[in-house]
């Protein structure tokens, strides 16, 4: 094979039945605006600490969202909870204690 | 005047006695309890402030305005502070002028509990004398304030709108078993001591009712049962006191000293803050005061039921009553025995587990660009949101030729405010620790700041050595005033917003508004200074959605616009934005306001 300098990557597909979502369930019941995300990403664009680091609630949410979040948690942990990503929210979600919430429950994983 | 009885005794005391000494025995194990409670620092400062002369007269005096007379009532509204001291003062004299006729005729009996109460029982009357005349009239004089009171308390209870309130505390059962008891002693006193006005004596309440019913009263089988149902009144109401809010009335004795020592809430449920919970009489002063009550379903969270939920050590609603609260202490302000809401809550917060594993180990690689001038700005990581908030207070120090270097410019770290609201203190003191370090390394001597979180939390929490802590309407005001900052008069009207943590957070009402008269007329808000309404956008909320967040920044808008201004101008970044997108007129910042008479 010629290389092209890329390749394809590995599939990013999910199985639905291997999805586990009774954490993201038990999340919606403690926030519920958990669902309500577009994935815009003005949270990450906005955050007082994303300057420093990695953080990003768009892609923690997301990949909570697919049953996985293996890393993103403790992204969270850097979080100032300054509230600049609740102000920009075009959906209105309460990100600051979405952010609490998923401390509170996927922290079992720590 | 003489004794009825020799033994001076009758069975129908029995209830009033057993009330009286459970009210006793449970107030005194309730006194030691708290004092007990009081970390030992705490307890010495208030036991030294016992005995400075100064502050004992402070006690006595706020002991009579506030348990007696309820002065901060009378200021909310007269109608409220006759109904309230109308019953307190004169249930107070009656028992005082009970004992000092006790004192006077029968000096032996004066050690017995229920003598002065049931005198007139006890008592016959042989000749007048105008000593006697004096205590019948004053007597029957108290007994019709009361009276008076008591109606009124109960026309409350159907307009409450006439006293100046639009919502009340819903009372729980024991409350309402103290109230009812309460409604009937002063009628049931009445009409005992009418049955034996024609024996004891009586004057113009007792007499007339004594000859209306000449025959029924003269009765004396009917005698002993009405001052049976006096004193079942008098017992109930004693055995409901500890239980409901009616607790008020002795707690507050206690609250008092320990207010004027300044202790501080070191417990949401413990020594001085139990002492405030057991004083809150449950007005539901603070209920219309609330920002949340703009929606109905938060009515139930708000001060008065919180304090209900810590009394009961409901944990599982105290938490959740307080991580929807805005903490913008308005209900703390309005509050008659100064309840200290705010940091009741925070004790709490400090303790509800979040699991949040928060780590700032990055702090130390955020290095600002190091300046020369003499004021350090800290714009604040709200001000990035709204940029025209930094670009004026820039071009207002460039206008008043001063020195300056931007601490934050391009992203900075958050001042640690926010945290220590969501109660993570110790995480908070990271950042608290990385900025004092900045600050004080930049050879600045000002630190100004355009946020009225931030300035809070840099007055209350750091220690800047060397550094002052000004906020942009202090700077600018003084700059004003000084002659080095110039600025034309236009011709628009100005509502001045007071963000709850500049003015009810650290007192700063008056140099915004001062200086804003330099530029434009002011249009005063329904609403303002200590009486401010939050913008519904505070970062003290944790909880609260987007939709009631609406509500309570609409509410906020309309107590804005009450007197007509063409701008609303604010003196926080998160109120701007906030108000931004529900107020009909332009909303600006305070500095944008200041650029307005600025020369072109």
């Amino acid at each position: 094979m010629i290389d092209f300098g890329y390749s394809l990557s590995k599939s990013n597909a999910l199985k639905i039945e291997n999805l586990d979502d009774s954490r993201f369930k038990a999340l919606h019941k403690l926030e519920p605006d958990a669902y309500k995300c577009i994935g815009c990403g003005s949270c990450t664009a906005s955050c007082s600490a994303g300057v420093f680091t990695e953080l990003s609630l768009r892609k923690t949410l997301l990949s909570l969202q697919r049953g996985e979040g293996k890393g993103y948690i403790d992204q969270l942990q850097s979080c100032m909870l300054c509230g600049k990503c609740m102000l920009v929210c075009p959906r209105g979600i309460n990100t600051r204690h979405l952010i609490l919430s998923i401390c509170k429950i996927y922290s079992v994983e720590q | 005047m003489r004794e009825r009885f020799l033994i001076g005794f009758d069975p129908f005391v029995l209830p009033f006695m057993l009330g009286m000494a459970f009210v006793l025995i449970y107030c005194i194990i309730g006194l030691i309890r708290v004092i007990l409670q009081l970390p030992k620092a705490d307890r010495r400062k208030l036991a030294a402030s016992l005995f400075v002369p100064v502050n004992a007269l402070r006690n006595i005096r706020d002991m009579f305005l506030d348990c007696l007379i309820h002065v901060k009532l009378w200021k909310r509204n007269p109608k409220l502070g006759y109904m309230h001291s109308s019953i307190a003062f004169g249930w107070f004299m009656l028992i005082v002028l009970g004992h000092v006729e006790t004192f006077i005729y029968v000096p032996g009996k004066a050690g017995l509990f229920y003598y002065p109460i049931f005198f007139r029982y006890f008592m016959q009357m042989e000749n007048y004398s105008l000593r006697g005349s004096f205590f019948f009239v004053a007597m029957d004089l108290f007994l019709l304030i009361v009276l008076s009171g008591i109606l009124l308390a109960m026309f409350k209870r159907i307009r409450k709108r006439f006293f100046g309130m639009r919502r009340t505390t819903r009372l729980s059962l024991t409350d309402r078993v103290g109230l009812y008891s309460l409604w009937a002693i002063f009628p049931l006193r009445w009409i005992a001591e009418g049955f034996t006005a024609g024996i004891a004596g009586g004057s113009f309440m007792t007499i007339p009712i004594n000859m209306l019913l000449k025959n029924f009263m003269s009765n004396p089988e009917n005698i002993t049962v009405a001052w049976w149902m006096y004193s079942v009144a008098l017992g109930t109401f004693m055995f409901a006191l500890p239980f409901s809010r009616y607790m008020h009335i002795p707690a507050e004795i206690l609250l008092i000293p320990m207010k004027n020592a300044g202790l501080k809430v070191y417990h949401p449920r413990k020594g001085f803050a139990l002492a405030q919970i057991y004083t809150c009489p449950s007005c539901g002063v603070c209920i219309d005061a609330c920002p949340m009550s703009a929606s109905r379903q938060n009515l139930k969270d708000t001060t008065v039921y919180l304090v209900r939920q810590v009394k009961r050590n409901n944990a599982r609603r105290m938490n959740a009553m307080t991580d929807k609260c805005l903490m913008c202490g308005k209900c703390q302000e309005v509050c008659q025995i100064n309840l200290q809401s705010y940091d009741i809550r925070m004790r709490i917060r400090e303790r509800a587990a979040y699991n949040v594993g928060l780590k700032y180990d990055y702090l130390d690689s955020y290095k600002p660009v190091p300046g020369k001038g003499k004021v350090l700005y800290y714009a604040g990581c709200m001000s990035s949101l709204t940029p025209v908030t930094g670009r004026s207070v820039r071009k207002l120090l460039n206008a008043a030729g001063v020195s300056w270097t931007q601490m934050d410019e391009g992203g900075g770290i958050c001042c640690g405010r926010p945290l220590i609201l969501a109660g993570r203190r110790r995480e908070a003191a990271d950042m608290i620790a990385r900025n004092t370090e900045i600050i004080e390394g930049s050879g600045a001597s000002v630190l100004l700041v355009s946020c009225a979180i931030c300035y809070r939390v840099f007055k209350e929490e750091y220690q800047l050595k060397g550094v002052k802590v000004m906020h942009y309407t202090e700077y600018f005001n003084g700059l004003l005033e000084e002659g080095k900052l110039r600025l034309k008069r236009g011709d628009l009207k100005y509502a001045y917003h007071d963000p709850c943590d500049l003015g009810r957070g650290c007192g700063i009402y008056d140099e915004p508004r001062e200086a804003l008269f330099r530029v434009g007329a002011l249009a005063p808000a329904k609403q303002e200074k200590a009486m401010s309404v939050c913008c519904g956008g505070s970062v003290g909320s944790l909880t609260l959605s987007d939709g009631d967040r609406a509500a309570i920044t609409q509410a906020s808008v309309v107590n804005m616009l009450h007197s007509g201004p063409d701008r609303i101008v604010t003196a926080c970044p998160l109120c701007l934005k906030t108000y931004s997108r529900y107020s009909p007129v332009k909303v600006v910042d305070f500095a944008e306001a200041l650029c307005d008479g600025l020369e072109k």
